[in-house]
């Protein structure tokens, strides 16, 4: 039972999705090509997000540790 | 006057201070609807008592996002099916230029054919659907397929049953089969055939012609009117007969294209006013008042306005009590189309001029169209006995257009009788009441449902706002399948962010039809997601009394 009905959202999200991309009105060959296009951007978007994040996250967290954590040595010393 | 420009009663967050402009106005103490004027309603209440509540709801700032995105990428497979078919990879279906055309002014690359070859073509199963029964509150189609993507169709010769028809005109619901309804149209389809073969001026005025007229100047309480075989062509052809160079036409911005073409065609100068805007045709009248015509500075020889009753698009009715307080203040001319009103609004069905309660000689040209409401075709003008007698011998549609044929003259004649009740019933009160009814109960529902509809409360033209243009489809294919005939509008007909649906209801529905209608519409909104309306859906029952019901049967 509720597999079908996270089944009928999922059938929705992707109905949505087409109308709003007006995918809906494009033929099966450039549907899928669309489709092929969103999801490699999509994947793209994802996998630089992963690679980059993490990094510029951990240099940020470097900088600010380094403002705030050397401010009270350099006035002691 | 109350800030007309208020009537657009979008955001939520205006509504207090609009209340308080209201109150300030002091039309609080006039007409005692406060509900209503609280939560939606602007009324413009100095000039007449009736509270014109008008919905222009704007749909939120994602929804344009989402619709110009949606456009977009219609727009980029459009380029990339020109590529392909300018180097010879896709078959082309369309006109192109010639090969030794080359060098001339391109024929096929503006927007427009750009759209119709890429955007249009896709969805155009949707459109120019054959019906194959009198077009009644149901009728048949004709079921056809395409096999190449909607550029060409094939009949499968099976007809779909029993749609629901919510698109025709048929407001009184008089385009019927029924036979003891149409015996005097039988007589008189026996007594003269059906074709005329000649023009008003020449040997085609017959009696029943001349019947008709006294019938519509009497309808009408005007002095003269006369009747024309096709309501396009009285606007187009007519316009060019009272106007002309020297003269200026104010035309609201989305009058019908008779109006339009006529105007052009008559070549007077053409100015536009914002959509039922009193400011800006009252800034325009001034302008031309102390300016006069360009260069010459001569003063206009005449000043014509030209409006319609309801505005077929929008679901609109004109403020025709402004109107005709500016036309009289400027001492200007008035042009009233009723082709949808006639018949359509007004406690007997007399069009906007009874609607609110006017004298028709307030209005110096009268036209309408038997087309909608009278189920027949054709049109008139209406007004006083000079106007008439002079379009008679000026106008184009009556020196060289077939005058109407006989049958329809009768329809039309039939029509209006039970209308006016001199065929001895009260049917055609009933019509218009119902008429009123069922467009009231539709236009309640849909705002209860959230949807966002435009227009009057009062309009049996009930735009619903679809926004995107994958929806347009998508919903009227969902809407067939689930027999129910829509009508779809989007660009050019509307602007580009704004495609819609348009109900027209008449009063051949009955409640279950209606409901039909309306649960399809509840569960299809909620699949394509067509709920755009922020208000709050609490706040809409007390607003919708039935407070012109007192006729109620
Ligand atoms: C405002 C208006 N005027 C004139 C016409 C033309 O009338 P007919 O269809 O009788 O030619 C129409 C038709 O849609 C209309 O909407």
């Amino acid at each position: 039972m509720d597999i079908k009905r996270v089944k009928d959202y999922i059938y929705w999200l992707y109905y949505q999705y087409l109308l709003i991309t007006c995918s809906y009105v494009l033929e099966p060959w450039e549907r899928s090509m669309f489709h092929t296009i969103t999801v490699t951007v999509f994947a793209m978007v994802v996998y630089t997000a992963y690679v980059f994040v993490p990094i510029h996250v951990r240099l940020a967290f470097e900088f600010f540790s380094q403002i705030f954590g050397s401010q009270p040595e350099s006035t002691v010393s | 006057m109350a800030n007309p420009s208020a009537v657009c009663n979008g955001h939520l967050h205006h509504h207090h201070q609009k209340q308080n402009n209201l109150l300030k106005s002091g039309i609080y103490k006039k007409n005692g609807i406060t509900k209503g004027m609280k939560k939606n309603g602007v009324s413009n209440g100095t000039l007449h008592k009736k509270t014109i509540t008008e919905h222009f709801e704007q749909a939120p700032m994602y929804v344009a996002v989402l619709t110009f995105l949606g456009f977009g990428v219609g727009t980029i497979f459009g380029y990339l099916r020109d590529f392909m078919r300018a180097w010879g990879l896709e078959k082309r279906n369309v006109a192109a230029e010639r090969e030794q055309q080359k060098d001339f002014v391109p024929l096929y690359q503006d927007f427009e054919n750009f759209y119709t070859r890429n955007l249009y073509m896709r969805i155009r199963d949707n459109w120019n659907r054959p019906i194959c029964s009198v077009p009644g509150p149901q009728f048949d189609l004709m079921e056809r397929v395409t096999d190449d993507y909607n550029w060409t169709f094939r009949f499968t010769g099976r007809t779909i049953k029993n749609v629901i028809n919510m698109g025709s005109y048929n407001y009184l619901g008089f385009a019927e089969t029924d036979v003891n309804a149409l015996k005097t149209v039988t007589i008189e389809l026996q007594k003269y055939g059906t074709g005329i073969c000649s023009t008003r001026q020449e040997m085609g005025s017959l009696d029943k012609h001349v019947e008709l007229e006294k019938l519509v100047a009497k309808f009408l309480g005007v002095e003269d009117a006369m009747v024309f075989g096709m309501g396009f062509a009285t606007n187009s052809m007519n316009i060019p007969a009272l106007v002309g160079k020297g003269c200026l036409i104010l035309s609201d911005e989305l009058n019908h294209t008779s109006l339009v073409l006529g105007a052009r065609l008559s070549g007077a100068t053409i100015r536009i006013f914002k959509h039922n805007n009193m400011q800006s045709l009252e800034k325009l009248l001034r302008d031309a008042i102390i300016y006069g015509q360009p260069r010459s500075r001569r003063a206009w020889r005449k000043i014509l306005i030209l409006v319609e009753g309801i505005y077929s698009m929008e679901g609109s009715i004109v403020r025709l009590p402004e109107i005709v307080f500016l036309k009289k203040k400027y001492k200007a001319y008035l042009y009233l189309d009723e082709a949808h009103s006639i018949g359509a609004v007004g406690a007997t069905g007399r069009g906007v001029v009874e609607y609110f309660g006017m004298s028709p000689d307030d209005v110096d040209v009268l036209m309408g169209t038997f087309t909608k409401s009278f189920g027949a075709a054709g049109g008139y003008i209406a007004g006083k006995k000079d106007l008439v007698d002079f379009l008679r011998t000026h106008s184009h549609s009556a020196v060289y257009a077939t005058s109407m044929c006989p049958p329809v003259a009768e329809q039309i004649i039939r029509a209006m009788k039970c209308l006016m009740g001199l065929d001895g019933t009260t049917q055609g009160l009933q019509r218009v009441r119902q008429l009123g009814k069922n467009t009231r109960y539709f236009r309640r529902r849909l705002h209860e449902m959230g949807f966002i509809i435009y227009g009057n409360d009062d309009s049996p033209v009930v735009p619903l706002l679809l926004y995107m243009p994958g929806k347009i489809g998508a919903f009227a294919r969902r809407m067939l399948e689930k027999n129910i005939g829509v009508v779809v509008v989007g660009f050019p007909a509307t602007p580009i962010t704004e495609s819609r649906a348009r109900f027209c209801v008449s009063a051949a529905h009955t409640r279950e039809m209606l409901d039909t209608v309306l649960n399809a519409l509840d569960e299809l909104g909620d699949f394509l997601h067509l709920k755009y309306s922020r208000y709050s859906k609490s706040s809409h029952p007390e607003l919708y009394e039935e407070t012109r019901l007192e006729l109620e049967d």
